[in-house]
This record gives structure tokens, C-alpha cells and sequence, in this order.
């Protein structure tokens, strides 16, 4: 066998070039303009914070930021609303279809976003929704529902039936079950559906870059922004996205379990 | 009491299938009647049956051949690569090492980046022809800068995706891995099985079922690969990067030929199904 301390060493290393470009990213940052574009480039130089500033007094970060905020968290409030009943229903109340239900559900998540890409824009066109925020919250609670639907029940499943059958012989009314037996119970696997769909809505870039711009454009599309070439600062462009990605990253290093188990519906974990 | 409870146990299920039922039916009908229809969106409303026309012109269309290679040949290559490295780097990770809980972070961090950045990141920072590392790291090895991303741009593509699609299998893969029952390994080690003996019959077995489920579901992602697409290479140069999602987008909200994007549509739907059903066979064994 490998020795231990050699295994270790070769597992870093791929691991530390497996992370490099981040990394490069979050030195590219604290560069200048011209620093940032020197070739071959530069590992030691002046540390400068003055991108981070500059992004926001240049460019608004701080709004797209805001919209980033805004349709993440309101579209995971959504979705697990419209989650929990369903999840609770289909593993608490004895139904001949579960199992159809389940898979159909899924099943909406099979279809591809670009399957109804004209009709949405048209629906939204229509209907003024185009570069909204309720817009954004309406369609990244659809993508999303099918996952949260599939990783609440999952956590549900998993609370014993013995618990509420017997808090039901003690007399638990319906509204004092759910309050207090079962929000109680589920309540990291709650946690768990809001963590991965803030995550998910986060980092969502499709439906973003289609149905906003200047108006409720999240940081996902704000960075995309960066593509023209008039717009290439590569210092800036490093500083925006070390902004945009470090919070969320560091929210999925505590979520491995719920990007597992909520990415395949529950097939591993 | 019970049948009350039944009752309104079906009845909670109702408003949140009603809105995924018209998420579903109201564009996908959409979609389908205006892949007959002949539509140009700044006209506003459809001007007229066309029958089978915006398919013929879709599918005729000397771009449609290259977005299905290309779709084919990133979903069939990223396959490829996330099962091997992943299963590689998932292996590393689960064997006795130390720091394991913090170099798995390193090593998963790529699948957290928004789609978009790590589109730039890789773009300029790391394939710029002039400036980029990539050029640096070959010039230390005495060659050329390369243009990656016009003398190469599928692979630069390919690449790319690679190093965000990677620490999600190798994610997956290391959770299977470490789901496997500890006392059956030891048990076959007691009754004299060696360590070749143990993976191939005991983890490999596991592991396939998790790989097969791991396929299905990356194959899903993978046709749908769009972000990168438009904002490191636009499609091109050409239209060699150009895969389905792309020209459908292309066809509908740059040309805003509604009818023909929407054939288009309909062609990656059904294109999605086929792996759909299987996918959706396999989860119906969980349930």
C-alpha cells in the first residue's frame, strides 16, 4: 500500500490545482489594472483593495448583489411553502398514487429550460414580468420545486409514524401536529431544502441571463456583463466575482450533504 | 377523524401540483403550437399555419448538424471524464489521509462557482492567448502561447465544464463510496478476501449503481449546457461550440424566429426524454 503521508501529499496537490483558478482569481484581485495583465504575470506585488471599491462606486454592485438577494431568498420562501404541504401530504396521508405523484413531479424537472424558452419570454413579455424580480422569484420557484418537493419528503419519510400516531392518540388537533410535532422534527430537513435552493437560485444562470437585464439582473448576470471587450478589467472583474462567489461557496462547503442528496432527488446520500 | 384527515391530507397536495401542472402544460403547448406557426416576435402575434415548415428549416439548417454533434460530443465527453476522474479523485479522498475533511473542500469548490464567473475566469485569467496563465504554464515548458479558445474551442469548452462537473461527481461518487457498510469490507477482509478481491466485488458493485443514477442525472445537466457557452465563445467561432440550447436561443430571442426556436424546443425535449424515462425508472426503485 501507498503510504499514508505520500497518499495525503498527491490528494492535496490535485486538490490545490483543482482550486488554483479560484485562487488565482482571489490574487487577481487585489492587483491593479496593469499588474493584473502583466506577463509573465506576477506572484509578488502591491496589494491593492481599490477594485473592490471601485466595482461598487463604477458599477452598482451593490443593486445586483441585492437582486441576487432578493430572488434567492424570496424564491426558496416560495418554493418550500409550496413544498411542505405536498412533501408532508405524500409521506404522512396513505395515498394509492404516491408513487405517480412523485415521479411526475420529477419528471417536470426532466424538461429542458430551453424547451420553453420562447413562451416564457412571450408569457412574460406579455404579461410584464420581463426584467422583474417577481418574474425571476416565480421562475426559479418553478425550476426548483420538483428538488425541494423530493428532499422534504425525504426528510419526512424518515420520521417515524409511531410519533404522530401516538401524539394523535393523545388528542393532537391537526393544526397542533403540524406545529408541534412535525415542523419540530423536520425542522433541519427545512433548513436543508433552504440552504441548497439559495444556493441553486444563486448560482442560476440561464433563466437569468434570458428574462433580465438592467432592472432585476442578479450578480450571475452582472458578471456576464464583464464579456464584452470594452469591458475587460481583469482586476475588476476578479474582484466582482470573488463577491459574488465567496458566500455561496462557503454556504455549499457546509451543504455537501444537501447538494448530494438534492441534486439526486435522494438516490444518493 | 380519519377520513377528514385524508381528505384534507389530498387536498394540501392540490394547489402545488395545480402550479406545476401549468408550468408544465401552458408553455409546452406554447411551444408546440408555435413550431406550426409562422411567427416573427417582433411582429407580435403568429401570422399563419406553416405545417412542418420551421422544422424543415430548423433541422436543414447546416448549424442544427453541428449543435447536435457538439451537444453529443459535450455530454458524451464530460460523461466520460467526470466518471473517471471523479471515481479517481473520489477513491483519493475516501482512502485514510490526512486534512481529508479540508482538501475535500478544494477539491469541490469549482461546482459552487456561478456559471458565469468560472465562464470569465477561465476565459481571460486562464486561456487568454496573450496574458493568460495557461500561455505562462506553457511557455515554462518551452512552448507556444495557444489561442484556446479559437484554435480549440470545443475542448477549451469541454474543459471548462470539466472543472465544474468534475468535483460534482467526485462529490457524488465519495458519498456512495462512503455509504458502503464498513462491516462488510471487514468481514470479507476476516474470511481471507484481498484488497482487489474487496473492490471488485464488494465496492464496484455499490459503486455502479450510484455511477448508473450519476450518468442519468449529469446527462440531464449537460445537454442543457448553455451559460458557458454564450459568454465564453457565443457559439463560435462558427458555430463550433454552438450545441442545442444555444441555437434555439439564437433562433429565438437574437433572430426572434419563434416558430423555428420553437421546433427547436420541441426537438431538445424530446432529445431529454429519452434519458428522462430511464432516469425516471431507475428513481421509481427508491421511492
Amino acid at each position: 500500500m501507498i503510504p499514508k503521508l505520500f497518499r495525503s501529499v498527491i490528494t492535496l496537490a490535485i486538490g490545490i490545482l483543482l482550486f488554483f483558478p479560484i485562487l488565482w482569481m482571489f490574487i487577481t484581485s487585489f492587483k491593479t489594472e496593469i499588474e493584473a495583465i502583466k506577463f509573465p504575470p506576477s506572484f509578488i506585488f502591491d496589494l491593492t483593495f481599490s477594485n473592490y471599491f471601485e466595482i461598487q462606486e463604477r458599477s452598482n454592485y451593490f443593486k445586483y448583489a441585492f437582486n441576487s438577494i432578493i430572488i434567492s431568498l424570496g424564491s426558496t420562501l416560495l418554493g418550500i411553502s409550496l413544498s411542505i404541504p405536498v412533501s408532508w401530504s405524500l409521506a404522512f396521508i396513505k395515498n394509492k398514487y404516491k408513487e405517480f405523484i412523485l415521479l411526475w413531479i420529477l419528471s417536470t424537472k426532466m424538461m429542458p429550460a430551453v424547451g420553453v424558452l420562447v413562451p416564457m419570454y412571450i408569457i412574460f413579455r406579455d404579461i410584464k414580468l420581463l426584467d422583474t424580480l417577481t418574474g425571476m422569484v416565480i421562475i426559479l420557484t418553478l425550476t426548483n420545486l420538483p428538488i425541494l418537493v423530493w428532499l422534504l419528503y425525504n426528510y419526512f419519510a424518515e420520521i417515524p409514524h409511531e410519533i404522530i400516531e401516538s401524539s394523535q392518540i393523545d388528542g393532537a388537533t391537526f393544526f397542533q401536529e403540524i406545529t408541534k410535532i412535525i415542523l419540530p422534527l423536520s425542522l433541519p430537513g427545512i433548513s436543508s431544502a433552504f440552504l441548497l435552493s439559495v444556493i441553486l437560485c444563486w448560482n442560476e444562470a440561464f433563466w437569468s441571463l434570458m428574462l433580465t437585464s438592467t432592472n432585476s439582473a442578479p450578480l450571475s448576470v452582472f458578471i456576464a456583463s464583464f464579456s464584452s471587450p470594452e469591458g475587460l478589467f481583469w482586476a475588476k472583474l476578479s474582484a466582482a466575482s470573488v463577491m459574488a462567489v465567496l458566500p455561496i461557496m462557503i454556504l455549499g462547503w457546509f451543504s455537501q450533504k444537501q447538494l448530494v442528496a438534492g441534486l439526486t432527488f435522494g438516490a444518493i446520500k | 377523524m380519519t377520513y377528514s384527515r385524508s381528505f384534507f391530507g389530498k387536498l394540501i397536495l392540490t394547489p402545488t401540483i395545480a402550479v406545476l401542472l401549468l408550468w408544465i402544460v401552458i408553455p409546452l403547448s406554447l411551444t408546440i403550437y408555435y413550431s406550426f406557426q409562422n411567427y416573427n416576435m417582433l411582429d407580435g402575434s403568429p401570422t399563419g399555419y406553416t405545417g412542418w415548415m420551421n422544422y424543415e428549416f430548423f433541422i436543414f439548417d447546416e448549424a442544427f448538424y453541428d449543435a447536435i454533434l457538439n451537444t453529443f460530443l459535450i455530454v458524451l465527453s464530460l460523461l466520460l471524464i467526470t466518471v473517471f476522474f471523479g471515481f479517481l479523485f473520489a477513491s483519493l479522498l475516501n482512502s485514510d489521509i490526512f486534512l481529508s475533511n479540508f482538501i475535500k473542500l478544494l477539491y469541490i469548490s469549482p461546482f459552487l462557482i456561478i456559471p458565469s464567473v468560472s465562464a470569465l475566469l477561465w476565459k481571460n485569467l486562464m486561456m487568454d492567448p496573450i496574458n493568460g496563465f495557461g500561455t505562462f504554464l506553457l511557455n515554462i515548458l518551452n512552448f507556444e502561447g495557444i489561442d484556446f479558445l479559437n484554435e480549440y474551442p470545443l475542448g477549451s469548452i469541454i474543459t471548462m465544464l470539466s472543472w465544474t462537473w468534475v468535483p460534482f461527481s467526485t462529490l457524488l461518487i465519495l458519498t456512495s463510496l462512503k455509504s458502503i457498510d464498513k462491516t462488510i469490507i471487514e468481514s470479507a477482509k476476516i474470511d481471507g478476501a484481498n484488497h482487489f478481491q474487496i473492490s471488485l466485488f464488494i465496492i464496484l458493485p455499490n459503486i455502479l449503481r450510484s455511477i448508473n443514477i450519476i450518468i442519468l442525472i449529469e446527462t440531464i445537466f449537460f445537454l442543457a449546457v448553455f451559460a458557458e457557452i454564450s459568454i465564453a465563445t457565443n457559439g463560435g467561432p462558427g458555430t463550433e461550440t454552438t450545441n442545442l440550447p444555444f441555437l434555439i436561443f439564437q433562433k429565438g430571442l437574437q433572430n426572434f424566429d419563434v416558430g423555428e426556436s420553437s421546433a427547436g424546443g420541441l426537438i431538445a425535449v424530446v432529445l431529454a426524454n429519452f434519458v428522462a424515462i430511464f432516469l425516471i425508472k431507475n428513481m421509481s426503485k427508491n421511492i
